[in-house]
């Protein structure tokens, strides 16, 4: 086979397990986003312009609390900066493609891609073939969530009374099992705490901007645990 | 909700963090603390949701055993904390929802 397309068909290869994970993900979302009342051009529309999992995820969740536009697209910017942060990762590998290639390759950057090129990179620091293998694992991921956003739209429309099936506790359920298996430390587990305490007490502010306050309350009481816990000696293993 | 400014937007939004790195390709970084700060994002932000959804449903707090989602979330927790399994953490608690839902009426 053509080396290049060959490496392509690798990308999309090592992606399968994160792509086959990612699954249930985009099924529920076009199922749940149904519930919240997204006509279905905009639920699959997310997909295609979007195409961010879990900012899809939190767009829904806050359209369901009733946020306002400008709260879910501020939130969007939060919950997508962990993207900048692979783009910065990738940018030595990237900086010999044109723009034409730059852009569908950060347009199409998501978890799973990053996690299977950056780990390609380290075994293949100068690859000729990067963008493809790059483009072989976007593509297939970009693919497959859209297929699922249409397969979730489908079933909550065949499945009779879908919506009377509290399809708000599946978003709920959902997203305790994207939240506990990350809570695997003091900073991680305090962080949630925090937040989910303070939204039931910032419930009634204004445009949901509580939600917002609690989440960034989270976030800094996990930065200064982790401060203190890197100031203390670490614990002494017993000989 | 206008769909058109809400997608637009947020396309916007994700479109310009994934490339603005890729469009300068100078010596940008961000400090250390907010580099780590962006790690606990999706935690706080879903356990901000999670928690009115489920303590919350109508609006108001609602801490007594007639309440279904409390059930549900608790199932949730214990799978996905044993099982590390989204579908299978979902199909539990929507179990347990039910279940619920159909003994306290």
């Amino acid at each position: 086979m053509n080396p290049k397309l060959n490496t392509m068909f690798k990308g999309a290869q090592h992606s399968t397990p994160l792509i086959v994970a990612s699954m249930p993900f985009g099924i529920i979302y076009g199922a749940l986003a149904q519930s919240v009342g997204l006509s279905h051009w905009a639920i699959i529309a997310m997909s295609v312009f979007v195409f961010a999992g879990s900012s899809q995820f939190i767009a829904i969740g806050l359209i369901a609390a009733g946020a306002n536009v400008g709260i879910i697209i501020v939130t969007t910017l939060f919950v997508n900066i962990r993207h900048m942060l692979y783009a910065a990762t990738l940018l030595p590998h990237v900086k010999r493609f044109s723009q034409k290639v730059r852009i569908p390759m950060a347009f199409l950057l998501t978890d799973e891609t990053f996690a299977v090129s950056s780990h390609y990179l380290q075994k293949h620091p100068n690859s000729p073939n990067f963008a493809w293998y790059y483009f072989g694992s976007a593509l297939f991921m970009y693919s497959n969530w859209i297929l699922c956003t249409f397969i979730g739209v489908y079933l909550s429309q065949t499945v009779p009374n879908m919506s009377d099936w509290g399809l708000d506790v599946a978003m709920a359920v959902a997203f305790l099992g994207i939240v506990v298996p990350s809570l695997h430390n003091k900073p991680t587990l305090m962080c949630a705490l925090v937040a989910a305490s303070l939204s039931i007490v910032t419930y009634h502010w204004p445009n949901k901007t509580g939600l917002l306050f609690s989440a960034l309350c989270g976030i800094a009481v996990a930065l200064v645990i982790e401060k203190y816990q890197n100031n203390i000696p670490a614990p002494e293993v017993a000989k | 909700m206008n769909e058109w400014l809400l997608i637009f937007g947020m396309m916007a939004v994700t479109f310009s963090l994934r490339y603005v790195f890729f469009a300068f390709a100078n010596k940008i970084s961000l400090p250390e603390g907010v580099k780590r700060g962006l790690n606990y994002v999706p935690i706080a932000v879903l356990s901000a949701i999670i928690a009115p959804a489920v303590l919350m449903p109508k609006g108001e707090l609602w801490l007594d055993i007639n309440n279904p989602y409390i059930p549900a979330a608790l199932v949730a927790i214990l799978v996905s904390w044993w099982r590390r399994n989204m579908l299978l953490t979902v199909v539990a608690g929507l179990a347990t929802f039910a279940l619920a839902r159909y003994l306290i009426n």
